[in-house]
């Protein structure tokens, strides 16, 4: 009970953030990703602004055994560079870019994204349900060619 | 006068104390395509109660606070219905295939100096500029 109520504060926290600071507007987004346009910097002082506290509590968990709910707490970061992570972060960017919506803000937006909001969400579960089959087929290609 | 980037720091550092909160807290990563993800696939299963508390927190939480905003927040979507579809099915693939998104990668990964977190933020943020560049100013389609 008490995970899952921890896990509602931190959504709903993090959805406040998002409204706030203008990610859940694809004008703001596009026109921070339109560096050759007119630039719109307030994306930049969002993703510092989320990085500077999240960076201290990292430091805090390396001096920690366990979480207050006393799970463990995440081991360190993967080291691998691979195709996965490549052409996921581009196909992810090229989408972020055409329309200004990451994840995030799509579900934050839910309800007054309107018909677009819903198709928007709707394409992106379904990317996400043929990510393990498109993942098998990079890693085939990528076995392949080594 | 444009006060934009002070609601964006605000913001910032709510989404930061919810990511800081998460780990501290329960342990977790707060990264938006996996909480998602792992319901969508199955992947997660074991934790569904979790991850959907958090959606439940992330939709509801800002539906009733959007009304108290000076104006409330518009998305202003295309209304390019192809380039919606195209959009979500690269957002969805893409952040499973990479393990992560603007929050798992870009706040969480960052924050910790995660390899994996950064190349993956160098990466989607030159794919997303290109897509502006391409979509917006040469085929003028949103």
């Amino acid at each position: 009970m008490m995970r899952n109520l921890f896990s509602l504060f931190a959504g709903g926290l993090f959805g406040t953030g998002l409204l706030i600071s203008g990610m859940t507007n694809t004008d703001k987004v596009q026109g921070w990703l339109d560096i050759f346009g007119d630039w719109d910097p307030t994306l930049a002082f969002v993703l510092g602004g989320a990085i500077l506290p999240m960076a201290v509590a990292w430091n805090i968990a390396s001096r920690r055994a366990k979480s207050l709910l006393g799970s463990p707490l995440p081991g360190k970061p993967g080291t691998e560079i691979d195709g996965n992570l490549v052409i996921g972060s581009l196909m992810f960017g090229a989408g972020w870019g055409l329309v200004g919506l990451c994840p995030g803000p799509a579900i934050a937006s839910i309800s007054w994204g309107g018909i677009g909001g819903l198709v928007f969400l709707a394409a992106m579960l379904a990317g996400m349900l043929l990510a393990p089959a498109v993942r098998t087929r990079v890693n085939a290609v990528a076995a392949a060619i080594r | 006068m444009d006060i934009d980037w002070i609601w964006g720091l605000v913001g910032g550092l709510m989404i930061g104390a919810a990511a800081s909160f998460y780990l501290l807290g329960s342990g977790r990563i707060m990264g938006a395509s996996g909480i998602i993800g792992g319901l969508v696939d199955r992947s997660g299963w074991s934790t569904w109660a979790e991850r959907l508390s958090f959606i439940a927190g992330l939709a509801l939480v800002p539906m009733v606070l959007r009304g108290f905003m000076a104006e409330p927040v518009q998305t202003n979507i295309t209304t390019n219905l192809s380039a919606i579809v195209a959009a979500g099915l690269l957002v969805g693939v893409g952040t499973r295939l990479a393990n992560g998104c603007t929050s798992g990668h870009g706040v969480c990964g960052i924050s910790r100096l995660s390899m994996r977190g950064i190349i993956a933020t160098v990466f989607y943020l030159i794919a997303g500029g290109v897509s502006v560049i391409v979509f917006r100013h040469w085929l003028s389609v949103i």
